[in-house]
């Protein structure tokens, strides 16, 4: 009997080409997902002569500068320029491309389990850091640089170190108002940003088993933020209800085999962990950063921590973050007063995440200006049939089109210099969001929170007597 | 790209905890094409204030010929932007020196040719106490994986993989090329084996 495996093992070794004697796997692709930032890989292609290995297995989309107001409009010549050239390379290598007007287009980590091409057991790439968010199939899935795209799209494979496995267990209830953002800053808080670095994290427990497709993406998304480079779950029954009958997925016979295939990908018993971690879920509280790391990161009944009294590492980088962000150590974060909301991102721009925070805004007016950005076009159309739309705009919010738009300020939508932004993103590094803007992560129901106060708010009192 | 073994330059310390990608190169000059040069938005926004004169005491500012980067813990964390990297090589830095690194960011260094030396907390408080007031020479031996600055030596780890890309200035791709018998056949497998594995035809 072969030793017990983890869920990293089994497709890791389904997907091993071979292993050079310095432990390196080269690693057979099964899809790669491409935008527009990915034009550095394929200039390189290009001045090698080469052609894309796997048209089939290659999909471009536009989402890092993709206009989300006006897109019939004049867009600006850079943005215009980097949306032709993916256009060009998509065409000379025969691509499928889902461009500003389909119907299909919108953010790549987003679209992709959309349409059935993001599937358990695969191997997935994509020129993109919240690649892990395909982990929550059960797949395979790493963010690689420009030259492991070129690389990729030359061969279809990737050279890859096997990570350390770890795992995340997760067991009980969250609490109202508490959801998979908020289990990430949880963990990313107590662990630090480096926490996971070198490891590959699966995602367990009975929490996990209770969290619909949409928050095991947003979990295994922000892996990353928490240094690794791999998210994963292991598929179950609300995967595969996810996937059956979506684009791209298999069907008839092709699906009897994939889902016998999928059965297996689950950590055996007794398979071992380089490292585990336990959280109960009823500790989580609604999360939100003050910082400039997302591991600056506090419940939100807490105060701003005083950097004196921090460990001699973080000391430093909390002083400096504090004065950054134009805050006060010792004081409540909450009641932080804030100058704009954005909902959306690869984190948190799906359906279930703009329903958390309709929940919230329904009959009520924001405070303060924010725009709403669908994750796909297809999440759009979603949630204007369920009149979402509506709500955001009678409170107030901008509704706009899909893309990555204010997460990463590529498309023109950014925050002014030394205002605040509740913000329902990944990242809120310095200048993330526009060059002296000041971030605040946090789920979509608490920044449709700080919408309706103008400043950091816990969630929960807002939700009584609501049904969400 | 081409391969070195040993390098000698000055060293220049950037006493910053968490410098991550998006400070290493902000996301509205990645437009630009290579060909352009990225060195000038390197730490742009930190070099610079808001009507982009430089800071004159920022140490990349003030020491203008480094080309190491003795750095604090988690460098280049964040993001898969292979710019971060092209930021560092084009402003002439060859190796940065630092406890902890971004993955992503560490892998895309080496496909550069960029060394990320990971040494132990201690040794970087060390160097860190070395540099504090001015820049010393530097020399970095990637046979022995060792650093010298001014008269401290000090070792660094490196995947073994890495350091012969690093050393014979390899290309994946070419590497890859030699093995197109084995992917051939491991495709070939993989399509009998997991029919489900290809994206089924779009309705």
């Amino acid at each position: 009997m072969n030793a017990p495996a983890t869920l990293l093992d089994k497709i890791w070794s389904g997907n091993e080409i071979l292993r050079r004697a310095d432990g390196t796997s080269l690693l057979w692709v099964d899809r790669h997902l491409v935008h527009e930032g990915s034009h550095h890989a394929f200039a390189k292609l290009a001045g090698r002569g080469e052609r894309v290995a796997e048209p089939a297995l290659t999909f471009c989309v536009v989402d890092h500068y993709a206009p989300t107001r006006d897109r019939d409009g004049r867009l600006a010549p850079q943005i215009a320029h980097m949306i032709e050239t993916l256009r060009d390379n998509a065409a000379t290598h025969g691509l499928t491309l889902f461009d500003l007007d389909d119907p299909r287009q919108g953010i790549v980590h987003v679209i992709g389990p959309e349409q059935g091409l993001t599937l358990p057991g695969l191997l997935i790439n994509c020129g993109d850091s919240h690649t892990s968010t395909h982990g929550a199939f059960g797949a395979l899935a790493f963010g690689i640089g420009a030259t492991e795209v070129a690389h990729v799209l030359a061969t279809q494979t990737v050279w890859q170190k096997k990570p350390a496995a770890m795992r995340i267990t997760i067991d009980g209830s969250l609490g109202p108002g508490v959801t998979a953002k908020d289990i990430a800053l949880n963990w990313i808080a107590s662990l630090g940003t480096g926490g996971a670095q070198g490891h590959a994290v699966e995602y367990a427990g009975s929490t996990i088993a209770d969290l619909s497709m949409e928050g095991r993406m947003t979990l295994c998304n922000l892996s990353i933020e928490g240094g690794a480079r791999f998210g994963m779950i292991a598929p179950d029954e609300t995967t595969l209800s996810y996937i059956k009958d979506r684009p791209f997925a298999p069907k008839g016979d092709a699906w009897a085999k994939a889902v016998e295939a999928w059965n297996d990908l689950a950590s055996d018993d007794g398979a071992e962990f380089a490292r585990e971690v336990a959280i109960k879920a009823g500790d989580i509280a609604p999360t939100v950063t003050w910082g400039t790391s997302p591991e600056q990161a506090v419940p939100i009944d807490a105060a701003i921590p005083d950097p004196a009294k921090l460990a001699a590492g973080k000391a430093d980088a909390a002083r400096s973050a504090l004065d950054y962000m134009g805050l006060s150590a010792g004081r409540p974060i909450a009641g932080t007063p804030i100058d704009h909301v954005f909902i959306g991102s690869c984190t948190n721009g799906r359906i279930e995440d703009l329903r958390a925070a309709g929940a919230v805004l329904a009959g009520r007016k924001a405070k303060v200006p924010g725009l709403v950005s669908p994750g796909s076009a297809m999440v759009k159309a979603q949630a204007e049939r369920e009149g979402l739309d509506r709500i955001f705009s009678e409170a107030g919010l901008e509704w706009a089109a899909a893309g990555c738009s204010m997460c990463v300020a590529m498309n023109g939508d950014h925050v002014a210099a030394g205002k605040r932004c509740a913000s329902s993103t990944n990242r809120n590094f310095r200048g993330r969001q526009g060059r002296g803007a000041r971030t605040h992560l946090m789920s979509p129901a608490m920044a449709a929170a700080a919408a309706v106060t103008g400043a950091i708010a816990d969630v929960r009192p807002l939700l009584m007597g609501r049904a969400t | 790209m081409a391969g070195w073994s040993t390098h000698e330059g000055r060293a220049v310390l950037l006493p910053i905890d968490h410098v991550d990608t998006d400070q290493l190169i902000p996301a509205r000059f990645m437009s630009v094409p290579r060909s352009e040069g990225y060195g000038d938005y390197l730490l742009h926004d930190l070099r610079r204030d808001h009507e982009g004169e430089l800071h004159p005491d920022f140490p990349l500012n003030r020491i203008t010929d480094a080309s190491v980067i003795v750095a604090g813990h988690n460098f280049g964390s964040g993001s898969s932007r292979e710019a971060a990297v092209y930021a560092l090589v084009d402003a002439g830095i060859r190796a940065v020196v630092a406890p902890s690194f971004g993955d992503i960011f560490a892998g895309n260094a080496v496909n550069n040719g960029l060394l990320p030396a990971r040494i132990r907390a201690e040794d970087a408080a060390l160097l860190a106490e070395l540099l504090a007031s001015e820049p010393a020479d530097a020399r970095i031996d990637l046979e022995t994986l060792e650093i010298g600055i001014g008269k401290a030596f000090v070792p660094f780890v490196l995947d073994d993989g890495w350091r012969t890309k690093l050393i014979k200035g390899w290309d994946d791709i070419d590497l890859t090329r030699q093995q197109a018998a084995h992917i051939r056949d491991f495709r070939e497998t993989r399509m009998q084996s997991a029919p489900w594995a290809k994206p089924a035809a779009a309705d």
